[in-house]
């Protein structure tokens, strides 16, 4: 009996981990079939679109690039350091500087830019849209006033601030030494305006939907307003915070592809945009890459959010996925 | 003769509903001593929350007013702290961390950090929680969350401890374990207690006296009954006595002949939820307002 029991648990066992790996190999090998036949019999005018090997070949040429261009890095600087000692050799007094290598950036290096700016955008947005998000939940009054502006904003598409965003920062930052540069800051700037909303709404949402028994127990300990937002209303909205902190960042990482493409930062969507630009056979193959990268890291963006969310909120049952 | 430790001085309460304003309560009197263990009974929605929450300051009532020791309750405060129905426990805090929320702010420049610790640890101890200190809410059962809600109000040592339901949300025998845990405590700090429930054991069990609320709308005292029975009680030796069998049935008699459930009527009986007391009872000044 308990034999029997047994074996069918585990036979239900077997079967679950069947599906679970089983059926997404199968619609992957579909997806590559699909891909490879339609990509057979459409013809460009840069030549054929590639086939799920072609892209494998560009993607490990992409890799070979930034290796070589390391190496050439390395060489560069190699050589610098032994003309200097020739140089220090004929005359101690000789003055003798590094200078900085300017070869062009690999896809790698891209993709580190990319990451680097959504960041700075993305934390830009979260230390506005938190607190105001904390007050907007906390007061009626500030919902009232803010939401029709939030309503207004929420919508608008990246490519509608970005040529707002470029001639403000243009006119604004201003410096002979330059610590960001302009592309940087265009495109940053623009995935916090678009990645803010969720952020502000969901905090928003979590502040206010907070348990009145706890803000009485708050009432009855006399908190002061300070540490009531610090002890009560803000640990009560940490799962609402993160549901908002995740859609941002994958609206911010989606609205950085194409800010990079118009601001010219040296990321993905500059890679992406120069490739469309450069138009040699081996350029959908590349743009075919960076699809697959963009996609990829934003899953991983994504995961990253919900393990620190694991970590960080004490809401074990919330349905994370 | 000495002043009495808490006055509830001719309360009424009027909230105002877009049916216009409702009297919830009116023209409550209660005199409480030091020490006395007062249970407050009647019907959903006879406004039993709405006097706990005016002596907890969370309401101000329309006249009348609250006199705790000679000085007029007008805000909440730790003397009079509230053990609420659903435990309200900080759910991101431990059970250590939840009391110690309340003894940081409470004790702050009056006891060390060693002091404090020591105090958590014996308020803990005294719900018999010291096994779980480290568990958060969502760990624990209801019966130990409210265990928790009970160590966090005694901690700050209040002047009168405020009971909504404090057992409402718990099955029979975990209520049964906690009314015995909470007359050990009552022994032996000998608190000065407002309770609310619904259970007529409960509140013969526990109470030095037992105030029957009639029901809204205009809800008042309707009668007060002193409870006499020996302390320590034991409550398996109390169900074959005949005084406590008598005390029983005074209270039922009160809550089931002479102040029937408005509700049943109706043929349905809503769970206690005393949130829903204002709009619930303006919906039947409507109905009552349509049927003159």
């Amino acid at each position: 009996m308990t034999t029997e029991t047994m074996k069918i648990f585990q036979w239900q066992d077997y079967q679950e981990a069947v599906r679970s790996f089983v059926l997404p190999l199968v619609a992957f090998v579909l997806f590559l079939g699909l891909w490879s036949f339609s990509a057979a019999r459409l013809e460009t005018s840069l030549g054929q679109v590639p086939g799920p090997v072609a892209v494998w070949g560009q993607a490990t040429n992409l890799i070979a690039e930034h290796r070589e261009e390391r190496q050439k890095e390395v060489a560069f600087f190699e050589r610098q350091e032994v003309r200097n000692q020739e140089k220090l050799a004929e005359d101690p007094d000789a003055k003798v500087r590094i200078r900085p290598y300017t070869g062009k950036p690999t896809f790698l290096d891209q993709i580190v830019t990319s990451l680097l700016t959504v960041f700075s955008g993305f934390l830009l947005a979260t230390v506005i849209a938190v607190p105001l998000g904390v007050l907007t939940g906390l007061s009626a009054n500030v919902y009232r006033a803010i939401n029709p502006i939030v309503q207004i904003f929420k919508p608008v598409s990246p490519l509608a601030w970005l040529p707002l965003v470029t001639i403000v920062v243009s006119a604004v930052y201003v410096t002979d030494d330059p610590l960001f540069s302009k592309s940087y800051l265009t495109s940053a700037i623009t995935v916090t305006l678009c990645c803010l909303w969720p952020t502000l709404i969901n905090t928003a949402v979590g502040v206010s939907s907070m348990d009145r028994d706890l803000v009485n127990v708050g009432k009855v300990l006399r908190l002061g307003w300070f540490t009531t937002v610090w002890k009560i209303a803000l640990p009560s909205a940490i799962p609402m915070i993160f549901t908002g902190l995740r859609l941002s960042l994958s609206i911010g990482w989606m609205v950085l592809i194409a800010a990079e493409m118009l601001a010219q930062n040296p990321g993905l969507g500059k890679f992406v945009w120069d490739e469309f630009q450069n138009g040699s056979s081996n350029s959908l193959g590349r743009i075919m890459v960076a699809v697959f990268t963009i996609g990829f890291i934003g899953f991983l963006l994504d995961r990253g959010m919900l393990m620190l969310q694991r970590r960080v909120s004490w809401d074990k049952d919330a349905i994370l996925r | 003769m000495t002043i009495e430790h808490l006055n509830i001085d001719h309360v009424s309460m009027v909230f105002e509903t877009p049916a216009g304003p409702f009297t919830a309560l009116e023209n409550v009197n209660l005199k409480i001593d030091e020490g006395e263990y007062v249970s407050l009974i009647g019907h959903s929605g006879c406004g039993k929350s709405t006097v706990l929450n005016v002596v907890a300051g969370l309401l101000k009532a329309t006249t009348g007013g609250v006199v705790l020791d000679g000085t007029e309750v007008d805000e909440p405060g730790p003397e009079r702290a509230v053990v609420f129905q659903h435990h309200s426990l900080m759910p991101w805090l431990t059970a250590y961390e939840n009391v110690e929320l309340a003894v940081r702010q409470v004790f702050k420049g009056k006891k060390s950090k060693a002091e404090m610790r020591e105090w958590i640890e014996y308020n803990l101890k005294l719900v018999h929680m010291e096994h779980a200190m480290d568990k958060l809410p969502g760990e624990t059962s209801g019966g130990m969350k409210q265990r928790v809600g009970i160590a966090r109000a005694l901690s700050m040592q209040p002047k009168v401890l405020l009971m909504d339901e404090p057992f409402g949300a718990l099955d029979a025998l975990t209520r049964a374990h906690m009314q015995e845990s909470l007359m050990e405590i009552q022994n032996e700090l000998g608190n000065t207690v407002i309770m609310i429930t619904h259970d007529v054991d409960e509140a013969v069990l526990l109470s030095d006296r037992i105030v029957m609320m009639t029901n809204g709308p205009a809800a008042t005292i309707g009668e007060i009954l002193d409870i006499k029975l020996e302390r320590p009680r034991n409550r398996v030796e109390l169900a074959d006595s005949p005084e406590y069998n008598h005390y029983r049935a005074a209270v039922l008699k009160f809550l089931y002949e002479r102040h029937q459930n408005p509700e049943s009527d109706r043929g349905e009986d809503k769970p206690a939820q005393e949130e829903s007391c204002s709009e619930d009872m303006s919906l039947r000044v409507v109905s009552n307002s349509a049927a003159a």
